[in-house]
């Protein structure tokens, strides 16, 4: 036996990733049960978020309807409206969006696209996915405790939210704080994986700045969960001291149902910095992803390299590190000192070049392009609408003089649906409807995705476009019905009915795609290798769809960028990103002896 | 190469093989060793937000320091001296000394347990002396901090489990070494972390 020296084992050969021990799934439950395979994970990923999305989706309609017709619904009383609006609210934005994108995207994703055969610690990742499921069960069951699940509103600040008069401070509080924790925890499993798969199992000829957008986005995105996440862990663990232990971490001195109360000292304020510290770099965990993934469907379907693939590269992580400096503009009316404002209202507005920058190169990759109009392209172009919309309220909502009188409006309400809620979902549809034939073999009904997309397109308008304005006329966030005001007309009143119903349609027309994906991936006819005829690497496999370990027996190599489209000498209009250069013998793939490249001497 | 340089590249001019991928720092340590890496970071993060909380609370009137159980000083010996413990099966790893690698892990993970139970019995010190977590910010802080960084601690203590029965069971050195090596690596961190966070409670 050769001892192998500290120096040596520390080295990996240059041009290699070294040969995984693949983990071989023995019996059915291992193969799609306790799977270890990020492609099965992703799977799970995906349905469970959309299963606890459709929820959240119900939800949402209650709501509208109590809004639209206050008299009508006896049975919603204010104690449901407030737990409906909460779970509404962390469902879609931790449970759905940031589950779906990482652990969903980004485990059927990042191996395939970067070429590698599995995620580099599949054991780990599958727990991630179950300590997942467990959070969402925990966040699920807090519906059959004593006094039903929180009503604290998303942001679950204390005081309020752990004292009686607020449902669900009997056991729903914690039963919410428990279930982020465990959701964090199961995240920060699946993140390992997906940071170090890309810096490390990246195939022959991958370099960083050779991987499509989508990853970059992905993997910007998991390095701000990784290090946002625990300042709501923090939280979280603290507020459930306060609960259930009487520490007064966030508890200030205080009198519940005239009767003072043991707490004392705590800062609520605390919390409200360690929430959205975490809570602002969630936009850009939801946002990055959603870029990347619009970058690449952009480029495909409109047949055109993306324009300033380096600065799309800069403007991830510059947004990325940014997103960790503006996070008290979500608390301009928290009585801040107001130097302390001007300076995050600053960075705010700075946060808008990069993300400009973005959308300016997104619509040049437009720009004479052969655009195809397919059922991806249409939400990737309704994504990039919907984002400018979304943002330019944004750079409103971050000026100080600007907030305080709309904050806690319903203008609020409408700048952070468009730009982290109508816009990600536009790019999650895409996204599918992308994969779709890569995933399933199988290809979906054009005509049902179209009729699907502008529904869900227009309708979004017809729902977040009035609320903007309710929101200048004073109508406020969080109210479970307006009693007569001296400044609201009757009128809005009538708005307010219109929205509900195209909430309703817009949310029955998510069966349609239900449906759509249902009966295509069963009975649908059978898709073409590469359909969109995509550069990327997951549409080069051997097998069609993927089978175990990715590629057959060789991994592919590399040898250019992931945007060749429209290049001159070949025939195809697209030039896959493992096909070698004209004139240029194939180079041996992954699996045989490293490549010629210097190797460490024996 | 840097990061930097990396980030350089204009990927729509170079076409072919390039080899040096694995040029960035980080891209040549061993797998498992990244993970752990990103992990300290991530839990850098819990630990330094707790601090931050911690001295943002302890500015208010109503802080009332508790006194720090002498046991504290001899789990911070045990938790030195577990950590050395490691050091030393770590470089005997390295070496091929099979009989002190064994004899360094068994005192590494010894000497961790015995702190986690001398940090319990602090903590029975205090409660018997009246210091409830809910009787004052401070006592709130001083369970929370030492709380959370016993449970890194257990965390551990499970791959010191898995790596002392690779070790058990034969496995190929390499890898007993590189388990042995992010074992020593946690504890160096989760010493350091101990040290700072000891330092923080005596002082305030």
């Amino acid at each position: 036996m050769t001892s192998i020296t500290p120096a040596q084992a520390e080295l990996v050969p240059p041009a290699e990733v070294e040969d995984v021990e693949l983990y071989d799934p023995k019996s059915w439950v291992t193969k799609y049960v306790f799977s270890q395979d990020a492609k099965v994970i992703a799977i799970q990923y995906s349905f469970t978020a959309i299963g606890v999305g459709l929820v959240a989706l119900v939800l949402s309609s209650l709501m509208r309807l109590q809004l639209g017709f206050p008299d009508f619904f006896t049975i919603i009383d204010p104690e449901d409206y407030y737990q409906f609006i909460t779970m509404h609210g962390m469902i879609m934005v931790i449970y759905l969006l940031t589950a779906l994108f990482l652990g969903g995207f980004g485990n059927y994703l990042i191996p395939l696209m970067v070429g590698a055969r599995d995620m580099v610690f599949p054991y780990v990742n599958m727990l991630s996915y179950w300590i997942y499921l467990l959070a969402v069960l925990v966040l699920l069951a807090s519906w059959f405790v004593p006094g039903g699940p929180t009503g604290a509103g998303w942001t679950l600040y204390p005081p309020q939210a752990i004292l009686a008069g607020t449902p669900g401070a009997e056991g729903g509080i914690v039963m919410m704080l428990v279930s982020l924790a465990l959701f964090i925890i199961g995240f920060t499993m699946g993140g390992l994986n997906y940071v170090t798969t890309v810096l490390q199992a990246r195939t022959r000829g991958m370099t960083l700045m050779r991987m499509p957008l989508t990853v970059w986005g992905i993997f910007t995105a998991t390095v701000l969960a990784l290090l946002a996440f625990p300042a709501l862990f923090v939280g979280a663990v603290m507020m459930t001291l306060d609960s259930l232990l009487g520490t007064s971490f966030f508890m200030p001195s205080i009198v519940e149902f005239g009767e003072q109360l043991e707490y004392g000292g705590g800062s609520p304020i605390l919390f409200q910095h360690l929430f959205w510290f975490f809570g602002h770099p969630e936009v850009y965990i939801v946002a990055l992803p959603a870029f990347g993934i619009v970058s690449d469907l952009i480029s495909v379907h409109a047949r055109r390299h993306i324009f300033g693939y380096r600065m799309m590269v800069w403007a991830i992580v510059g947004i990325g590190a940014l997103s960790f400096v503006v996070w008290a503009h979500h608390m301009y009316v928290s009585g801040m000192n107001p130097w302390f404002g001007f300076f995050f209202a600053t960075t705010t507005l700075i946060i808008a070049v990069p993300t400009a920058l973005k959308v300016y190169n997104w619509t040049l990759t437009l720009w004479k392009g052969n655009i195809r109009l397919t059922v991806p392209m249409l939400f990737a172009l309704a994504f990039i609408v919907t984002f400018v919309n979304g943002g330019i309220t944004g750079l409103f909502l971050g000026n100080v003089v600007i907030d305080v009188p709309l904050s806690d409006t319903m203008f609020v309400v409408a700048h952070f649906h468009m730009v982290m809620g109508v816009a990600p979902l536009m790019v999650v549809f895409g996204g599918i409807y992308h994969w779709f034939p890569l995933i399933t073999g199988k290809m979906f009904n054009v005509t049902l995705g179209k009729i699907h997309f502008w529904i869900t397109f227009l309708g979004a308008y017809m729902i977040f476009l009035p609320l903007h304005y309710l929101g200048f006329l004073g109508v406020p966030r969080r109210y479970f019905e307006m009693g007569e005001t001296s400044f609201i007309p009757d009128s809005a009143q009538t708005l307010n009915a219109f929205v509900t119903v195209v909430t309703v349609i817009v949310g029955v027309a998510q069966l349609i795609f239900l449906y759509n994906m249902a009966r295509s991936a069963l009975k649908g006819k059978a898709s073409e290798r590469n359909p969109w005829q995509a550069t990327t690497l997951e549409w080069q496999t051997e097998d069609f769809p993927p089978g175990h370990g990715n590629f057959g027996n060789k991994l592919p190599v590399v040898y250019r960028w992931a945007y060749a489209y429209g290049v001159p000498g070949h025939d195809a209009d697209f030039v896959p990103q493992n096909e070698p250069p004209i004139g240029t013998p194939a180079e041996s793939g992954g699996e045989s002896v490293p490549g010629g490249a210097a190797q460490p001497a024996e | 190469m840097s990061i930097f340089r990396a980030l350089m590249e204009k990927p729509w001019i170079e076409q072919g093989v390039i080899d040096d991928i694995h040029g960035i720092d980080l891209e040549s340590l061993p797998t498992a060793k990244l993970g752990l890496r990103v992990f300290l970071a991530v839990a850098t993060v819990v630990f330094s937000l707790t601090v931050v909380t911690y001295a943002d609370r302890m500015l208010a009137a109503d802080w009332r320091a508790l006194p720090e159980p002498a046991v504290l000083w001899l789990n911070t010996v045990l938790l030195i001296a577990s950590s050395i413990a490691l050091q030393w099966a770590r470089v005997s790893a390295e070496r091929g000394q099979e009989d002190r690698l064994r004899f360094g892990l068994l005192l590494g993970g010894g000497f961790a347990f015995a702190f986690l139970v001398g940090q319990f019995m602090a903590w029975q010190q205090l409660i018997d002396l009246g210091y409830f977590a809910d009787t004052n910010p401070a006592n709130a802080f001083f369970f929370l901090v030492t709380a959370l960084h016993a449970v890194h601690l257990l965390g551990g203590l499970v791959a010191w489990v898995r790596t002392w029965s690779k070790v058990r069971r034969g496995v190929a050195r390499d890898r007993v070494q590189l388990s042995v090596e992010l074992c020593a690596i946690y504890w160096h961190f989760l010493l350091l972390i101990w040290v700072l966070l000891f330092v923080l409670l005596l002082f305030t």
